[in-house]
C-alpha cells in the first residue's frame, strides 16, 4: 500500500520546485537587465533578433489577422442587424481588435511562432555546448545571445499586435462594406469617434508590451534552463508555448480589469 | 610556486549532488608542455578541466594559473583571465549560425579593436595552420568531424593563448583526421609558446605527441609519467589502460547485484 503521505510529500517538493524556478527566473531576468547594455551598444545584434522574432512572424501575423477581421465583421454585422444598428460594425471591430483581440492573439501566434523557436535555438546552443564555448571565451551568453532575443522580442510584440489589429480592421472593412454593403462613411466615422486613443489604442499598446515581455522572458528562460538533451529541449519548447498562454491570458484579465474598470 | 609551473593543483575536491567526483587531485602542468589527464569514462577528467577553466566551482582545494587562485577569483576576473586561455571541446562547439570564418573570427571581434582587414588577415592564417583556409565560407553543418575540431582549434587559438584546454579532442574521428590533429595540437603548442592540458582516452596517439602523462580513476590520480615511462609501467591500472585489457583495476561492467539474483527474482521488476 502507498504511504498516504506521499501524496503531500509530492505535492510540497512541487510546490518547493515551482517556487525555486520562479526566483530562478527572477535572478535570471534581473541578470538580463544588467547586461542588456551590450545589446543596445552593439544594436545589429538586437536588430538581427527583431527581424527573426518579428519580420519573419509577420506573414502569419498578417493573414491570421486578416481572417479574425473577417470573422469579426460577419458575427459583428449578424449581432448589430437584430438592433438595427450595422452602421456601428466599425466600431465593434475596431474595440475588439485594439483592447483585446490584438494584443491576446498576436501574443499567443508570438509565443508559437517566435518564442518557441527562440527556445529550440537556445536549447540546442545549450546541449551543443555552444554556450559553454561562448563562456570559455570569456564573453557572456546572456550578454551575447539571451539579452538580444529578449529585446528583440519586447520591441517585436507591439508591433506585431498594431498589425495585427490593422490587418483586422481591413478584414472587417471588406466583408461588411465591400461584401455586405454596409455604409462606407458610417463605417470609418463611427470607429474614427468611437475610439478613444487614450482608454483603447493606448491601452491596447501596453498589453501587448507586457505580453512580450512576458513571452520572451519564457522562451529566453526556458531554453537556458533546458536539459541539454533532444528530449530536455523538446519539452522546453512545450513548456514555452503553454506557459506563455497562459501568462498571456491570466496577464490579459488582470491588465483588462485595472484598465478599463467602470469605463466604457 | 616555480615561475616554470603554469597550472598548478593542489588537493582538488569536487562534489556532484553529494557525489565525490574529484577526491584529493594533486597536478602540476609545467609552462610549454603538452600534458594529458587520462582515465574511463566518468573518472572526473572533464570536471577537472572546467575548474581549471572555472567554470566549475571545486569544494575543497586549489587551483593556480600563474599567480591566480582560479577558486576565488569574481566572474570578470574570471573573465579577462580566459581571455589568455583556448578550449576545444568534445564536438568543437562552434557556432551553428556563423561561417567557419565567424567562428574564428568571433574571440577577435570580441576581444580586441582589430580592423576587419586585419581580423580578416588573421583568421585566414589561423586557417591556413589547420589546413581549412579554402573551407572559411563553409557553414558548420557542412564540415566533417575532423575538420570541425580543426576549426574549432584554430578558433581556441585565436588570440595566441598561454594555456590551451582540450577536451576529448580524438572522439569519434578516423585515423587520419585523428593523426592529423594530435600533429596539430603538438605544433600549435610549441609555435604558440603555449602550454597544453588534454582530456583523452586515446593512449596511443597520446603517447605520440604529449611530454607527460597524469592517470586518472574514481577522482584520484594513481599514475603518471612521461610516455616512455608509462609504455615501461608496471602498474596494473596503466597497463590495462595501455592493452585495452577488459580484467585489471577498472571495472568494464557497471556494478550490479549477483546474476543469479537477478534472474531468479523476476517478479521483482515485474
Amino acid at each position: 500500500m502507498a504511504d498516504p503521505l506521499s501524496l503531500f510529500r509530492k505535492l510540497g517538493h512541487a510546490t518547493v520546485e515551482r517556487i525555486w524556478r520562479l526566483g530562478f527566473a527572477a535572478r535570471f531576468l534581473f541578470a538580463i537587465l544588467v547586461h542588456s547594455g551590450s545589446s543596445f551598444r552593439r544594436l545589429h545584434l538586437t536588430l538581427r533578433e527583431i527581424y527573426f522574432s518579428g519580420v519573419l512572424s509577420l506573414l502569419i501575423i498578417l493573414v491570421s489577422g486578416l481572417f479574425v477581421g473577417l470573422v469579426l465583421g460577419l458575427q459583428g454585422y449578424e449581432t448589430l442587424q437584430r438592433y438595427g444598428s450595422t452602421e456601428a460594425l466599425g466600431i465593434l471591430v475596431a474595440l475588439s481588435l485594439t483592447r483585446e483581440l490584438g494584443p491576446v492573439v498576436a501574443g499567443l501566434l508570438f509565443a508559437s511562432r517566435a518564442g518557441s523557436s527562440v527556445t529550440a535555438e537556445i536549447g540546442l546552443m545549450k546541449a551543443t555546448e555552444q554556450l559553454k564555448a561562448m563562456d570559455m571565451m570569456a564573453v557572456n551568453p546572456i550578454a551575447r545571445v539571451v539579452a538580444p532575443r529578449f529585446w528583440g522580442g519586447v520591441i517585436s510584440m507591439p508591433l506585431l499586435a498594431a498589425m495585427f489589429s490593422a490587418m483586422g480592421v481591413l478584414g472587417g472593412w471588406l466583408i461588411g462594406v465591400v461584401f455586405i454593403g454596409v455604409d462606407d462613411g458610417a463605417f470609418w466615422s463611427q470607429m474614427q469617434a468611437g475610439v478613444d486613443f487614450r482608454f483603447d489604442i493606448w491601452n491596447g499598446i501596453i498589453k501587448s508590451i507586457v505580453f512580450g515581455f512576458a513571452v520572451s522572458l519564457i522562451a529566453v528562460f526556458e531554453g537556458f534552463d533546458s536539459v541539454p538533451t533532444a528530449e530536455g529541449v523538446s519539452r522546453a519548447i512545450t513548456r514555452t508555448v503553454v506557459t506563455s498562454a497562459m501568462a498571456i491570458l491570466a496577464l490579459d484579465f488582470i491588465l483588462t480589469s485595472f484598465m478599463f474598470r467602470g469605463t466604457s | 610556486m616555480s615561475s616554470d609551473i603554469l597550472v598548478d593543483i593542489e588537493d582538488l575536491h569536487f562534489n556532484y549532488d553529494g557525489r565525490p567526483v574529484l577526491q584529493g587531485i594533486n597536478m602540476k602542468i609545467p609552462r610549454g608542455k603538452v600534458v594529458a589527464i587520462m582515465g574511463g569514462s566518468g573518472c572526473g577528467k572533464t570536471t577537472l578541466l572546467r575548474c581549471i577553466g572555472g567554470q566549475l566551482r571545486p569544494t575543497g582545494g586549489r587551483v593556480r594559473l600563474e599567480k591566480h587562485q582560479v577558486c576565488e577569483m569574481s566572474e570578470s576576473e574570471l573573465y579577462r583571465l580566459r581571455r589568455k586561455m583556448g578550449m576545444l571541446f568534445q564536438f568543437g562547439a562552434l557556432f551553428t549560425d556563423m561561417n567557419v570564418f565567424e567562428n574564428v573570427a568571433f574571440p577577435l571581434r570580441e576581444h580586441t579593436d582589430l580592423g576587419d582587414e586585419m581580423i580578416r588577415d588573421l583568421v585566414l592564417m589561423k586557417l591556413e595552420a589547420v589546413g581549412l583556409r579554402g573551407a572559411h565560407r563553409l557553414m558548420p553543418a557542412e564540415l566533417s568531424g575532423g575538420m570541425a575540431r580543426r576549426v574549432a582549434l584554430a578558433r581556441a587559438v585565436a588570440l595566441d593563448p598561454m594555456l590551451v584546454m582540450y577536451d576529448e579532442p580524438f572522439t569519434g574521428l578516423d585515423p587520419i583526421a585523428l593523426g592529423v590533429i594530435g600533429q596539430l595540437i603538438r605544433k600549435q603548442n610549441d609555435a604558440l609558446g603555449a602550454t597544453s592540458i588534454m582530456v583523452t582516452h586515446d593512449i596511443h596517439e597520446s603517447l605520440l605527441i604529449v611530454d607527460y602523462i597524469y592517470f586518472m580513476n574514481g577522482g584520484r590520480v594513481v599514475a603518471e609519467g612521461t610516455p616512455d615511462e608509462i609504455r615501461a609501467s608496471k602498474d596494473p591500472l596503466v597497463h590495462q589502460f595501455v592493452y585495452a585489457e577488459a580484467d585489471g583495476p577498472v571495472r568494464f561492467d557497471y556494478p550490479a547485484p549477483p546474476p543469479a539474483a537477478e534472474f531468479l527474482n523476476r517478479g521483482a521488476h515485474g
